[in-house]
């Protein structure tokens, strides 16, 4: 793919800043030339500027709670990520299974609800009202509007996964549960009773969900299966059995065809495996398998990769949801963008089992909390994020300080295979002439099965307008639109 | 039964400005006036629609790029056709899904705009900003007595 930080002689083009309904800001280019074909699709997301410089410097002790201000949708899975990295730093090669239960715990809740969000207030709109429809329709209004049982209970399970990050956390924002060696608090019987008579609704209703988008496949199954569609290459934490694990596990990388590219990697050793290319134009990085090289060697990651991934899931239902999903239209569905979210709806049962199992489990109630060893300078720790593999990487000096970092975000992650996606819409749905809201939502729609984490950024009022832009060969701004 | 007066605070408290919120919100947990309940989130989300049900005032504080400093009393109406956006719901967003879900609105339902200018990640509050924070702190805590006192009488 040939690219440029500047618009290329003969090309035009066109400005959507910032993307609605994703975290943060953003911004698509598209690099049309004279006939209006897009040439190039380029994400540009400038919030991830910072992150190192903002770790650097401080106590490793501080980090996993201070790594959650990273971002205002996931804290927890930051909080997890540099709590695993740290363990190692304080020795901690082997968790209490009190400790490793109730992180279990805290993650499957935080995937419970960010799942839940992103289904039935970022997904649903789109995929019930179809890429076309009025803007002001497309939102969670309006998915109240006409199916107010849908809204109540994605409130409802968001709700569940949150108050199980409270009890674990200690808080709903910002918790301080997880600490480099272990957890600082248990969990009681009362709290474990409590959260578990909630368990029952939840497990049903994301059955139900992936109901919903198996009949909205059904429905319109040429566009579900083609829409942003291209072939691409896997990766995950899956565990050492070939379950899908969501909190721990080995690096496995497989190619569109199914092949195996990586499989058994320690997390440790992931700088063997993957390199970052940068490129101008973009402050997020382009990783890529190291054996492959960059111009083949990118790779998505998130829940159709970690659906098609392992081998089959731990827990009843949600693994019968595999495979009827891996089964659906001749395997069709399991390589399709769109598949994203049933995947994720596929996940999203599975989290909740995985709670109702947990929460039966004595451990969580234990008093043994901490563990250490022999410390070392260096930690990784990788989890699967609700949008996909998070690596945080740390090197800390002997007076305590952290001297180095280094985070993969899921979204640098799928750096590549967004771009690719938005290059597939667009040459099928816009000629580079005329600027619809209607064609301008399909590619949200396409960015949104990822759901990039577009930073992690400020939502102060008034910093969220849709503005369009339509820019002339020459850079001349030749029409403009904002939609606040 | 939940407190009457629910102050719902938005803000990162690493991105500069962003922390306008956050800040204020420590002011009143400090203050702790009794029949104040205070919630503080990175943003607006749809299950703060549940927190809104049995009050008697709620007061969003979020910083803004729009208001004019120091701050300014908006006053949102449930709509159904604000936002754009559902990772960072817009207060009137948030009462139209409340409203829709069938939750009752409190009757006063008042936002709290504190101007801020500046959100880099790791950024202190700039010196502007502190000023309008005090400015807005002298305003969300008369707000908050003038509801307690009035459900008192």
């Amino acid at each position: 793919m040939t690219e440029s930080a500047l618009p290329e002689g003969g090309l035009r083009r066109v400005a959507i800043d910032p993307l609605s309904r994703v975290e943060g800001h953003g911004k698509v280019t598209l690099l049309l030339d004279e006939a209006g074909i897009v040439r190039q699709a380029r994400l540009h997301i400038v919030e991830f500027r910072g992150f190192e410089k903002f770790i650097q410097g401080r106590p490793y002790w501080e980090v996993p709670v201070m790594v959650q201000r990273l971002c205002g949708i996931c804290p927890v899975s930051h909080h997890l990520a540099a709590s695993k990295a740290f363990d190692q730093v304080v020795g901690a090669t082997r968790l209490t299974p009190t400790a490793e239960k109730m992180r279990r715990l805290m993650h499957y809740g935080q995937m419970l609800q960010s799942h839940a969000l992103h289904f039935f207030h970022l997904a649903s709109p789109d995929l019930l009202f179809g890429f076309d429809s009025d803007a002001g329709r497309r939102n969670i209004v309006g998915v109240a509007a006409v199916h107010p049982e849908l809204a109540r209970r994605g409130i409802l399970l968001r709700k569940l996964g949150q108050e199980v990050i409270r009890m674990t956390a200690g808080k709903r924002i910002h918790g301080t549960g997880a600490v480099p060696g272990g957890v600082n608090r248990n969990l009681s019987r009362a709290d474990r009773a409590e959260l578990g008579a909630l368990v029952p609704d939840a497990i049903d209703w994301a059955g139900e969900a992936i109901g919903l988008v198996r009949s909205l496949f059904e429905a319109n199954l040429p566009l579900y299966r083609e829409f942003a569609t291209f072939p691409a290459n896997r990766l995950s934490l899956v565990r050492a059995d070939g379950a899908m694990d969501l909190y721990d596990g080995l690096i496995r990388a497989r190619s569109p065809q199914g092949e195996t590219l990586l499989d058994d990697v320690e997390c440790g050793e992931y700088w063997n495996y993957i390199l970052e290319e940068v490129r101008p134009w973009s402050y997020m990085k382009f990783p890529y398998l190291k054996a492959l090289g960059p111009e083949r060697g990118w790779y998505r990651v998130g829940p159709l990769s970690r659906v098609t991934n392992c081998d089959f899931i731990p827990s009843p239902r949600a693994e019968a949801a595999r495979r009827e999903f891996l089964a659906f239209d001749d395997g069709r569905a399991a390589r399709a963008t769109l598949g994203f979210h049933w995947a994720r709806m596929i996940e999203m049962l599975h989290a909740a089992e995985v709670i109702g199992e947990l929460l039966e489990d004595d451990d969580l109630s234990g008093t043994e909390l901490l563990a250490g060893g022999p410390r070392t300078a260096r930690g990784v720790g990788v989890i699967e994020a609700p949008r996909g593999t998070l690596i945080h990487h740390y090197r800390v000096g002997e007076d305590d300080m952290v001297v180095r970092c280094n985070l993969i975000v899921s979204t640098t992650h799928n750096n590549e295979s967004m771009n690719l996606a938005i290059r597939e819409v667009a040459r099928r749905f816009i000629d580079g002439r005329t600027l619809t809201e209607g064609l301008l939502n399909h590619i949200e729609v396409a960015i949104r099965a990822f759901d990039p984490c577009l930073s992690c950024a400020t939502h102060a009022l008034g910093q969220m307008p849709l503005a369009l832009e339509l820019l002339d060969a020459d850079g001349s701004v030749v029409g403009r639109l904002r939609r606040d | 039964m939940p407190a009457p007066v629910l102050v719902l605070a938005i803000g990162n408290p690493s991105r500069g400005d962003d922390a306008l919120g956050p800040l204020l919100a420590a002011r009143l947990e400090d203050a702790a006036l009794p029949g104040v309940e205070v919630l503080v989130d990175f943003q607006l989300q749809i299950e703060h629609a549940l927190d809104l049900e049995g009050r008697d005032r709620v007061i969003i504080v979020d910083a803004s790029r729009e208001a004019p400093p120091p701050f300014e009393w908006q006053r949102p109406a449930a709509d159904a056709r604000t936002l754009h956006t559902t990772h960072a719901l817009s207060p009137a967003a948030l009462l139209g899904t409340a409203m829709r879900v069938g939750r009752a609105l409190p009757p006063d339902v008042r936002v709290l705009a504190v101007r801020g200018d500046a959100f880099e990640l790791g950024a202190p509050l700039s010196d502007a900003a502190s000023r309008h924070l005090d400015a807005a702190w002298r305003a969300l805590d008369a707000a908050c007595r003038e509801t307690l006192g009035g459900l008192a009488a």
